[in-house]
């Protein structure tokens, strides 16, 4: 497979782990830290589509899937994010791809994931009077089971 | 230098539903857009994960009352990835019709709507008569006008029985006519070429940037369409080619749409050959999720539903994430109004055909003035199930 050969080759050392699920879903495993990097490459070097990002709770730490369409193979590349849960803090990926900035909000709201240098990090969906700190998608989340 | 804020909604004439733009203006001009959403959000991957798998279509359909089948369409995909499942063919042709005669009414929504916003009413009227005869189809095949129930996790949940196959054609080609009269009438009007060339326009490298999809990106000349790059459904078994235009204005977005219904009619007509006369399995039996992930799309009208789904194994979704269209769709805004008129952004934000999100259905009739309940749940189902009937009989079908 060519997108996975490329990456390898190109971040070898930044790659943690690799589930191909069928030829057409890919997950890759990365550290936050390298994020911004490998996003970037598959977006503008492999000219990926930015398809959206999935938050997912679970339980003992936060994780993000950022999925890339790589339309022209019928390829979905899935990058994944691993966060501490209390403390949950990534780089915002809108210096790069503007598409990304209302998802990231929308984490922020109803996850309560942290996104730096995002350029305008404000609530997207809930109302203003939503209670702070409150994060509904959250799995702990007591309010939403009422 | 002051500027002016033009406040378009929560509640406003040119919204199908509520959704809130600041138009920040100097005189005329257009300098900055702000997006506020969220006035109809129901927490539906929240309501998601506290369902069964197999209801989680039902609950999903009720994302959008105009692309109600996208979005199972896409959820069955993904689920069908995740225990990787194979659907069998009939069930596929199936998908596709319903799929594409959706298409057909929310693009003819669209270039209504788009009319009636631009105060060319006949259009508004052509389009939504012309539509009509495709929500009987789908009354007559589903039973519903809108929340057509067809899609389920392995398959169709009904039959599209030789005998309706007729009547679908013979509406099909009645419409062909009636397509392509509004479609020159448009594409020739000097009063919407007058309207709608070079406002809004869209590159490919914005397209790039915010992520857009469908029509929109079509129209800027993005070659993208699900249903060709990621063949599921009978895509890829039936001949159609993708639409697109190089100019990326709301007049370019219009051309697609319109040409796009034809192609639709040509997909249906090819899947009913290959439903006639033959039988087979609409459904397979998917009894257990394994634990893992799947990740589905589908080309809606309005551009690629994206549904990723998690499984720990029990019945339920661990994770259901939904991206609909629109949401990528709407902040090229920021793009496309910026440096136009308050009068044109009014259509270049309706061009990108936003669709928030519809459930609302009535449940119980009231008199308003003696507060005495008229109709009950079951008693419009009753109703409903009598205007289907007579549908039926109308077009001559027997029922079973």
């Amino acid at each position: 497979m060519d997108i996975l050969e490329t990456l390898r080759e190109r971040f070898s050392d930044k790659i943690k782990n690799v589930k191909i699920h069928t030829d057409k879903r890919i997950y890759i495993d990365i550290d936050k830290e390298n994020l911004l990097e490998v996003a970037s490459f598959v977006f503008n070097d492999m000219d990926a589509r930015f398809v959206t990002a999935s938050g997912v709770d679970n339980l003992d730490s936060m994780e993000i899937l950022y999925h890339f369409s790589i339309d022209r193979e019928d390829v979905i590349v899935s990058l994944r994010v691993l966060l501490d849960r209390e403390n949950s803090v990534v780089e915002s990926l809108g210096s790069i791809i503007k598409g990304a900035l209302n998802i990231e909000r929308e984490m922020y709201e109803l996850l309560g994931i942290k996104f730096l240098n995002h350029q305008d990090l404000k609530r997207l969906l809930l109302a203003e009077d939503y209670p702070e700190g409150v994060y509904p998608l959250r799995k702990d989340d007591q309010k939403g089971k009422k | 230098m002051k500027k002016v804020i033009v406040p378009i909604g929560p509640y406003h004439p040119l919204l199908e539903e509520p959704e809130y733009f600041a138009l920040y203006c100097d005189g005329e001009l257009v300098v900055d857009v702000e997006w506020m959403a969220g006035y109809n959000h129901r927490g539906i991957e929240k309501i998601s994960e506290s369902k069964h798998w197999d209801q989680v279509t039902f609950l999903i359909e009720r994302i959008c009352g105009i692309c109600s089948t996208s979005h199972p369409i896409a959820y069955c995909n993904a689920v069908e990835d995740l225990a990787k499942v194979e659907i069998p063919e009939r069930a596929k042709y199936i998908r596709s019709i319903v799929g594409e005669l959706e298409r057909i009414h929310s693009h003819l929504l669209w270039v209504g709507l788009a009319g009636h916003f631009l105060g060319y009413n006949t259009v508004f009227m052509w389009a939504w008569k012309y539509r009509e005869p495709i929500l009987d189809i789908m009354e007559m095949v589903t039973g519903n006008r809108n929340h057509y129930a067809m899609m389920k996790v392995g398959g169709v949940r009904r039959d599209i029985e030789d005998a309706d196959i007729p009547i679908i054609r013979k509406i099909l080609e009645q419409l062909k006519p009636k397509l392509e009269m509004l479609t020159g009438a448009v594409l020739d009007d000097p009063v919407l070429a007058a309207r709608l060339k070079g406002v809004g326009v869209l590159t490919a490298q914005d397209i790039k940037e915010y992520g857009a999809l469908g029509p929109v990106a079509r129209a800027s000349g993005v070659d993208i369409d699900v249903r060709r790059d990621s063949p599921h459904a009978a895509y890829g078994l039936v001949e159609w080619k993708v639409i697109t235009c190089k100019e990326g204005d709301v007049f370019a977005k219009a051309v697609v749409r319109l040409l796009e219904c034809f192609e639709s009619i040509k997909i249906i007509e090819q899947c009913l050959d290959n439903l006639k006369g033959k039988k087979g399995e609409i459904s397979i039996d998917v009894r257990n999720i394994p634990p893992g992930e799947g990740i589905g799309h589908y080309e809606a009208p309005r551009g690629e539903c994206f549904h990723y789904v998690r499984s720990d194994g029990t019945s339920r979704p661990l994770r259901h994430k939904i991206r609909a269209p629109s949401f990528m769709n709407i902040p090229t805004f920021k793009a496309s109004c910026i440096g136009e008129t308050v009068a044109d952004v009014t259509i270049i934000l309706a061009g990108v055909d936003p669709c928030y999100c519809c459930t609302e259905r009535s449940a119980v009739a009231y008199d308003v003035s003696t507060r005495k309940k008229i109709l009950d749940g079951s008693d419009l189902i009753k109703l409903s199930h009598e205007k289907t009937g007579k549908i039926r009989k109308q077009f001559g079908i027997k029922d079973k």
